[in-house]
This record gives structure tokens, sequence and C-alpha cells, in this order.
């Protein structure tokens, strides 16, 4: 990542991991530990495609450092605190075919989806606030010349919302709603009749976990922000709860 | 009985051959003890069949063996027995024995076999599940093979509906196949329902057996019912064995594009009763009194009024998924209010989120 021309880093890491990559190589190890993927990607975003191919045990391993976004590695020869505050971004299908749930198509049966699925925990998919399904794309989309939002006009709207964010928390040390604690929360993300009512309901027929409370309402409040919005309304609550995964019990009736 | 059990258990001897045989010899421990030069004399067994039997008659009666199964609850019910099911008789290629754990179908109930799919869209689950409840609990009795997709779906209903279910493997009723339906396989028996083989216990779930086991599924039932079945489906194989058999076939149709429905609708085209709603069934067989009942229920479920743009999203759904994308296009909307109506109306309860932004009517 480093060289004499450039011996700082001044870009934002990308870093892209293979699904046979081991624990010590996602987080750092070694008798003398080194730095892991999570501490090179630190201030950037580590990419894990074919999420359901990693072993279980290594995905496992992320989920302290994605809470304290810094990892400790403790060895005979003394401990060690690598920076780990990375965006988790991740890709998987929705089963090993992956063309469920379009029956037609799909080979897989019931408890092969399931077994596919079950490689991602519960807590793991806890700590992930947006998931959506990327449609399959047709020719036409492909080879179409109309145009949509593209890249640097989305980067405008982020970069306009990170502004008004960093305005809203000038007096504390945090910047944006992602590290927003529970005092912030319920300073900044309070709800409005509608929207609590919604919420209530939310939690005990998805479920949902304190984790997954808090981060709802982060979520919710982006939304709002991106949307100019002072106050969290119903509707940012509900697109909140659409890119929740792990509360969607696909697979008990 | 463990020389019926004994007899049940000699293979390259068809089932009508060792009825025949038993007749002839007037039980079968005198079949155990045949000398051979009358064995030889026997005109309706062939060489091999011969061989068969003789090389069976090496081994000694297990009767062990038979007391062992029987402490194990398993159930052995010969041909000859007057609980063997009357109308499994009437088939041409009965089993010459039944292993039951639990209880074998009532003979003065009506009985209906659910076959379909392994591999079943949301729209037969639902529909599986519908008419396996609504028939059960108007008392009919619920029959089919236990495997994934729309037979597990079928048990079940049946179970929902209060009734009793009977399930025929393809393995020895001791041995659960497929292995996640333990539970159903467990309910089955508590509910008073009874899980029957033709094979002896610890058999292993061979691809041959299945195909066999249809016909029973189909003897032992008035009417069978496919709910989705492709075009090369096994259910397919069961239709045949029904109408062979001189049971109903019905089945219920599905969209023209939906290769899991096609065998359903080819049946359709060529006679097959068209499954509209369970009371069909119950009309043809005169039980049409307490149907009154099912419409009743299904009025309040209507009866929930839903918001005018909530209602469009809702209208836009069925029972094979559709992705927010898909719906926000049908009902022209934007993506993101299409999702907050899915949200919305999934708290609610009326649509499912079955896979990430794929959604059914729930």
């Amino acid at each position: 990542m480093l060289n004499e021309k450039s011996p700082l880093i001044k870009k934002r890491p990308f870093r892209e991991v293979h699904h046979t990559a081991t624990r010590a190589a996602l987080i750092g190890g070694g008798a003398f530990p080194r730095p892991g993927e999570i501490s090179l990607a630190h201030g950037g975003v580590l990419f894990l495609d074919e999420l359901p191919e990693f072993k279980k045990s290594v995905l496992e391993v992320l989920r302290q450092p994605l809470e304290e976004k810094a990892i400790q590695l403790s060895r005979t020869c003394g401990n060690y605190r690598f920076p780990a505050d990375v965006i988790l971004v991740a890709a998987m299908n929705p089963c090993p075919c992956g063309c469920y749930p379009d029956m037609q198509k799909c080979t897989c049966t019931p408890v092969q989806i399931q077994m596919y699925l079950n490689r991602i925990s519960r807590p793991f998919l806890d700590r992930i606030d947006l998931c959506v399904e990327a449609v399959p794309v047709s020719y036409e989309d492909l080879t179409s010349e109309r145009k949509s939002e593209n890249s640097a006009q989305i980067r405008k709207r982020i970069c306009r919302v990170r502004k008004v964010q960093k305005e809203r928390y000038r007096e504390s040390c945090i910047t944006v709603n992602a590290m927003l604690d529970e005092k912030g929360l319920k300073r900044y993300c309070t709800l409005e009749n509608d929207a609590r009512r919604l919420m209530e309901q939310a939690f005990s027929v998805m479920g949902l976990t304190a984790r997954g409370y808090h981060r709802i309402l982060k979520t919710a409040r982006t939304i709002a922000d991106l949307a100019e919005e002072e106050q969290i309304r119903e509707n940012h609550l509900k697109e909140a709860l659409g890119y929740r995964m792990v509360d969607k019990k696909y697979w008990t009736r | 009985m463990e020389y019926e059990y004994w007899l049940a258990k000699v293979r390259g001897v068809s089932a009508r051959k060792k009825c025949l045989l038993r007749e002839y010899m007037k039980s079968a421990r005198d079949v155990y003890y045949i000398e051979e030069t009358h064995l030889k004399s026997l005109t309706f067994l062939n060489e091999k069949e011969r061989g068969a039997l003789a090389q069976a008659k090496q081994r000694p009666a297990p009767a062990e063996e038979y007391k062992k199964m029987l402490e194990r609850g398993i159930r052995f019910v010969p041909w000859c027995s007057a609980e063997y099911p009357k109308s499994l008789k009437e088939i041409p290629d009965f089993p010459y024995a039944l292993y039951v754990k639990g209880s074998l179908p009532d003979e003065r109930r009506k009985k209906a076999a659910l076959v379909g799919s392994r591999r079943c869209t949301p729209y037969g689950e639902k529909y599986a599940i519908d008419f396996a409840r609504s028939l059960a609990s108007h008392g009919v009795e619920i029959i089919s093979g236990m495997a994934r997709g729309i037979d597990g779906m079928g048990h079940r209903g049946a179970l929902m509906g209060g009734g009793r279910t009977y399930a025929v493997l393809g393995c020895g009723t001791d041995v659960c196949y497929p292995k996640e339906h333990i539970g159903l396989y467990v309910d089955i028996l508590e509910q008073g329902g009874g899980i029957i083989s033709e094979y002896p216990p610890g058999t292993a779930p061979l691809p041959q057996h299945f195909p066999a086991r249809n016909r029973i599924i189909s003897g032992l039932s008035d009417a069978v019912l496919v709910l989705e079945a492709g075009r090369r489906s096994g259910s397919l194989i069961t239709a045949d064995m029904a109408l062979e058999q001189g049971r109903d076939v019905y089945a219920l149709p599905g969209p023209v594009n939906s290769s899991l429905s096609d065998g359903c609708n080819r049946l359709i085209r060529q006679g097959a009763g068209m499954l509209l709603t369970p009371e069909v069934l119950l009309e043809e067989w005169g039980m049409s009194d307490s149907v009154k009942m099912i419409g009743s229920k299904k009025a309040d479920k209507n009866k929930k009024m839903l918001e005018s743009p909530e209602k469009l999203v809702y209208s836009c759904l069925g029972l094979y998924p559709k992705s927010v994308a898909q719906v926000a296009a049908e009902a022209k909307i934007n993506i993101k209010s299409a999702m907050e109506l899915l949200v919305a109306l999934e708290l609610e309860g009326y649509i499912r989120e079955i896979s990430k932004n794929q959604y059914i009517i729930a």
C-alpha cells in the first residue's frame, strides 16, 4: 500500500478479501502479530464477496472488531491493538444455485438453502444495516442508453448529508450517525407518535435485538437526513426496516 | 405370524404368487415346511421363484426378529389379515404385507391422497396446506408420502385441520426420510395417524422404492389430488396409477407459464377434475352439509380494509414471489415508497418476505 513516493495513505483503502482467507489474514496474527485485512482497510471499505463461502469461524471473529472498531490481539510477546474502523460490504447469493425464490429455475432443496443461509450467523447479520437484493440485469438494461443517477451525483448527496451530520454533532466528538451512542440516540433520534407505534410493532413482530433497534434508528436518522428532514418520520423508519436482513424469518412458518 | 413375516420377506416372488401359494398351502407355516418335491410340482411358479423360495427356506423363520419388531411398535399386516385395507386389495399389484407404525386408515372415512412436486412454489405450498386442512376438518383422511414439498405440506395441513393423516414411505417405517421431517413424523403419529410401508423395518430409502410406493398412496385413497407437478414429476406416476386403479384424479390448475404446474394443467386437459376448492371434493362425496363453515371464515378475512396505496401494492402481489422493483414498476410508484408500503404490509401480516426483497402474500 505504501511506496517511496507516497509514504502516507491518503486515499481511503478498499480491500477485497477472497473467501479462502484465514482468521489470521482477516484480523491479524502471527507470533509477533501483524495487522490483518480488517486493519489494512481501516478508514475504508472491507469487501467480502461470496459471504457464505467464508468459513464460519472466520466470519465470527469479525463480530467484535466491527463493534469496537479496533482489534486487540494477545500473544505471549505482548498485547497489540490495531485500528479496525471499516465499512463492511458483502455480497451473497440467495441460495447455492443463485435462483431462489424463482422455483422454475432454482434447483436447491429447502435444506440446502437453509444450510447455505445458516453459514452466516444471526449475530453477524444483526450487525449489517443495509441489505438489498440486486435484481438480475436484463439485456435491455445492459445496453440501454437511459441514464440513471451516477456515482458522482450520489457522492455529492452523501457529502452533503455528512456535512449536515458534522454540523449537528459539532459539540460532541462524533461526526456521523453511525457513531451515535445510546445517549446520542435518545437526543437526536426521537420518534414521533406514528413512528413510535410502528417501531413498537416492528420490535415485537420482527423480534428485534437491542442492537438491531439501535441500528434501525441510526439508519432511519440517515434516511431522514437524506430527505432533509429534522424529524424521523414514519416512512423513514419503514424504509430503514426494509433494509434489515436478519429479522426476517425466511424459513419458519 | 412369524411365518407370514418370513413369507413377506422372501424376495423374487410377487405378492400375487405369494397369495396363490399361501391359498394353496392353507397357511404360511405350511409354505415354510413345504417339501422340495412338492415345491417342484407347483406349476404356477417358475424356476427362479422356486429357487428364491428354496433359498429362503434355508434360513430359520425369524421369530426373534419378528418379536423385536413388535416391541418397537411396528405392526405387521399381511394380505390375509382382516386389518389389511380393503381398497388396497382391489389394486392389481397390491403389496403382500404392510408394516405399520401407528394406525391404518379408517375404512369408514373418505380418504384423499395429496401429491405433488418436492420442489414447489409458495402457490403449491399454500394450497396444499389449505386443501388438506379444510378436508381434514371435515373428517377426510389425508394420505401422502411425507416427501419434501407438497407431500409434507399436505400432512402439515391435515394436522392443522385436526385430522388424521397417513404417510406411505419408500423405506422402512422406522426410517425417517427425509430426515428433516422427523418433527412431522412424530406429529403424524401423535395425532392418531400412521406411517405405512411395504418395506420391512430398516430398509433404506432407495430410488426404486418411490415409484412403487406411489401405487399404495393411490390405492389407499378414494381420490388423488395433484397440487403441483412438473411435466416429468413423480406425482404424475401416482396420477396414472390412480386412474388404472379407478380412483378419481383432481389437479390444481396453475399459471400456464409455470413449469411446475405444467403437469397439473395437462392432467386437467386430459380430463382430470379441476380442483378449484376443497368443496368440489366434499360435494362429490355428499359431505357438503358442513361446507358453509369454510365460506364464512373466508369472508372474515376479507373484511379488514386496507388503505388505497397499500391496496394497490397488495394487489400486485401473488403467490409467486415478486421483487420490490417489480412491484414498484407494476404499481407505477417509486421504489422507495414501494418498499415503505411493503414493510407496512409485512408488519401487519398481510404479506411475507421469503427472500431478501422478494414478497408473496401471506
